[in-house]
């Protein structure tokens, strides 16, 4: 790693996926004169300004213009910035209120890594890596597992984010965050919809964990590739746990285990200060967490580097188990198909994924079946606005922090949002790097590297990605290779309807 | 010949896609009915990959030379162009931005970041101010909301694959504020005299009764219906995201003068305590809006 980015300018090949943010993310291979890959990263210039443009907004209004940092995960920033305000008004939610944040969360989680691994980053399981590109979408899926599973998808979703929006207002951009609790009560109604709901939630979630058993875990060339040292990183994990080290989403304690299982740490969410770090590279914008203690070692794996993951795998690498029986069977399953703990195959993070699926199905159960949440006591009024507030949920994609200062007038003066990607970002670079070194050899190009780096980032379900695979077509990318001058030597791009091109 | 439709987006947060996906089963027909050439963002999709198309529903604002770019190409090869959703039609959250400059953005982002950006992998070029859509190119049809409901979207696809299209530069909603279709309609009183405004930090909202007459600025008067209340039915004011009502030009300042109207005190002591818990009237007043409010921006030295 001590080749200057100078040094490694010789080649140049950009990867540029599509984005929902403005810029673009991509991913950035520097080759060095032989034509070996020198250096390969993957960035988010993740820059809508939002970290400076709340500043002077009423503290109460956070958990609806933060929700709008992602129109595909809005409820779990419109989550975490509920919590800072909690936090910054120093004021606890009645139980009711807190259960119904749980079960709105909950639903939440269900539909939303359905949506993943039907819509978006499944599809390339799925359909598996010698899938023809056009295959690779939700059009192939609904081949391959019959279009009555396409509908039970469709009608499944339907019905927890038409249930999410009778509580939350709105589906997209929830509106019942309030500082010490919820704007307004649950139904006895609303309650049984959400029993009978969560009941096939947890029904379609063991249906979904059948169909990875057979499409993916009985084919012995997929489970290859998931063991495949490609995609297998040795590093720490994290993830936030109950009392029990279980995994828990919306509220708990954040634990680190390292790369061979240990427990490295186990902290208050406010602390997270004093164990995540951000470093600086020249050649990047963005920061690369690590684990402070340890230090940055470069994009290197193993004990001695402070890489860390978050996300499905990173939550269940994490804890010692689910907090509901099927999913804790699966979990066992899980580290038992898989040979040992962690587990540090990139690709298990599907399955991973389906298993916290199905715990928050039971979990909504959980919850809709306990009388205390149709309590009319939803709120805890604040009496003043403190001077910070620290919020943080596990997200679809991994832990997310929101930090928060305000003035007396209860204005924000200063943010600090620390979403899942960011925490990923090091681990992320290293599997592009691994890939990219896998597959790239002098100045050629194959193609297949557009597959491979792309499953490789998708497993992340990076959340700059996960908007761009979309119903017709696939995601689109483009690799080029740049001559010293800056001229393009090679271009590949891939179309939207799956093409691949030379240009 | 199926009508050609493409879906592109600029500065959004990917709602606008998602709200699609929500139309469920009543997306497979409108599948049967249109052939969708992009959807719903290629970035990588290159000037010589854009076909001419009937209808092009653009979401997201503008704020890089990119997304211009993209906007003046969409325009140029569309029938019809759609600005769809908040950040299209007025700028949006991601608007608020104007109320900053491009530089402090920058300077907090790289005080976030420790890099100072410009070492071989320069972030997109930012525009100073965020522009709706039709500032940048003329749009033929607006469809309002953050993000727009399954019933407007449905409403909007109708009208526009009928031989009889809605006059241009509509707003594809109904014509009327958002109090006429309110649930607690009938609960706001016929005139208002607030001594003074509150928050919803500190308040509980009756859920049985105007907000308006709470207290709580909620801004139904200044904004066109269409979304039935879904806030309102959350227990929680409207904050705007429909954009201004009909005959509205400005919708901060109708807001704004809205709210005066209905404020008892007239003293000036008297009305700066009324507006004790109001801490951010721009920000509440232009929440989606100020990209294409008569000001736009905060001013510039």
């Amino acid at each position: 790693m001590s080749t200057t980015f100078e040094a490694a300018t010789s080649r140049r090949i950009s990867i540029e996926p599509v984005t929902r943010l403005e810029g673009h993310g991509r991913i950035e291979i520097f080759l060095n004169d032989e034509g070996k890959v020198d250096r390969a990263v993957f960035q988010v210039p993740e820059l809508r300004g939002f970290e400076k443009f709340v500043q002077g907004r009423p503290a109460e209004d956070m958990p609806q213009i933060t929700s709008r940092i992602c129109g595909v995960c809005p409820t779990a920033h419109h989550m975490a910035s509920t919590k800072a305000l909690d936090d910054l008004y120093r004021v606890t939610p009645p139980p009711a209120a807190r259960k119904i944040r749980e079960l709105i969360y909950h639903t939440f989680f269900v539909e939303d890594h359905a949506l993943h691994f039907y819509f978006l980053g499944g599809p390339d399981f799925v359909m598996g890596p010698s899938a023809l590109p056009g295959e690779r979408n939700v059009i192939g899926v609904i081949g391959k597992v019959g279009i009555d599973t396409a509908q039970r998808v469709i009608a499944v979703r339907r019905t927890l984010r038409d249930l999410m929006a009778a509580v939350a207002g709105k589906a997209i951009h929830p509106v019942f965050g309030v500082p010490g609790g919820v704007a307004k009560p649950l139904t006895r109604e609303q309650a049984v919809d959400f029993r009978r709901a969560a009941g096939e939630a947890v029904d379609f979630a063991r249906f979904t964990l059948d169909l990875f058993d057979k499409v993916v875990l009985a084919n012995q060339a997929y489970l290859d590739l998931i063991h495949s040292d490609m995609y297998a990183h040795r590093t720490y994990y994290m993830g936030m746990v109950n009392e029990q080290n279980r995994v828990s989403f919306y509220d708990g304690t954040l634990r680190v285990v390292s790369p061979s299982g240990a427990q490295w740490a186990r902290f208050e969410t406010r602390a997270y200060r004093d164990y995540i770090v951000e470093h600086a590279e020249p050649w990047s914008f963005m920061k690369f967490c690590h684990l402070k203690s340890i230090g940055w070692r470069g994009l290197v794996e193993g004990e001695d580097s402070g890489v860390y993951s978050v996300g499905p795998l990173a939550r269940l690498n994490a804890a010692e188990g689910m907090a509901t029986p099927l999913a804790h069977e699966l979990y066992l399953r899980f580290f038992g198909v898989l040979r040992g703990k962690p587990v540090h195959y990139t690709l298990a993070n599907h399955w991973a994924r389906l298993i916290e699926m199905l715990y928050a199905a039971e979990r909504m159960r959980q919850l809709a079946e306990e009388d205390e949440i149709t309590d009319p006591h939803v709120r805890e009024l604040p009496q003043s606005p403190g001077d910070e507030g620290i919020g943080v949920v596990e997200a679809p994609r991994g832990t997310l922090f929101h930090h928060y200062a305000a003035d007396d007038r209860g204005r924000i003066t200063k943010a600090n949002l620390l979403v899942a990607t960011q925490n990923n970002a090091a681990r992320m670079a290293l599997s592009v790097e691994k890939a990219a070194r896998a597959l790239i050899d002098g100045s050629t190009v194959q193609e297949g590297v557009l597959n491979m780096i792309e499953m490789a980032l998708r497993a992340y379900d990076p959340c700059l990605g996960c908007a761009t695979h979309s119903l017709p077509g696939s995601m689109p990318l483009m690799v080029r290779l740049c001559s010293r001058a800056g001229s393009v030597v090679a271009s590949l791009r891939r179309d939207s309807d799956g093409r691949i091109v030379r240009e | 010949m199926k009508p050609k439709v493409a879906f592109y987006w600029c500065a959004s947060c990917g709602g606008c896609e998602e709200c699609i996906l929500d139309l469920a089963e009543d997306l497979l027909p409108v599948l049967d009915a249109v052939e969708i050439v992009f959807w719903p963002v290629a970035l990588d999709f290159k000037e010589h990959d854009i076909q001419p198309v009937d209808i092009c529903f653009l979401n997201g604002a503008v704020r890089t030379s990119e997304q211009k770019r993209m906007a003046e190409l969409l325009r140029a090869n569309a029938k019809v162009l759609v600005a769809f959703g908040a950040c299209a039609q007025l700028g949006g959250i991601p608007g608020l931005a104007n109320l900053s400059t491009a530089r402090d953005i920058l300077e907090t982002a790289e005080e976030a970041t420790g890099s100072d950006g410009d070492h071989g992998l320069p972030l997109p070029e930012l525009f100073d101010t965020v522009l709706p859509i039709d500032r940048v190119v003329d749009v033929d049809y607006y469809v309002p909301g953050c993000p727009p409901t399954p019933k407007i979207i449905g409403q909007a696809l109708t009208a526009l694959l009928k031989t009889e299209v809605p006059s241009r530069h509509s707003v594809l909603a109904p014509e009327q504020a958002l109090c006429e279709e309110c649930p607690r309609r009938a609960t706001r009183p016929e005139t208002l005299a607030l001594d003074r405004f509150r928050r919803v930090a500190d308040t509980i909202i009756d859920e049985n009764m105007c907000i308006l007459a709470q207290g709580i600025p909620c801004l139904g008067p200044a904004t066109r219906a269409g979304c039935e209340g879904r806030c309102i039915a959350g227990n929680m004011p409207c904050t705007g995201c429909f954009g201004p009502a009909p005959r509205v030009r400005d919708f901060g300042a109708k807001a704004l003068s809205a709210m005066a109207s209905i404020l008892a005190p007239t003293g000036d002591d008297e009305i700066t305590d009324a507006l004790r818990d109001l801490p951010d009237p721009a920000g509440t007043f232009y929440r989606y809006s100020l990209p294409a409010s008569f000001l736009t921006r905060k001013a510039t030295p």
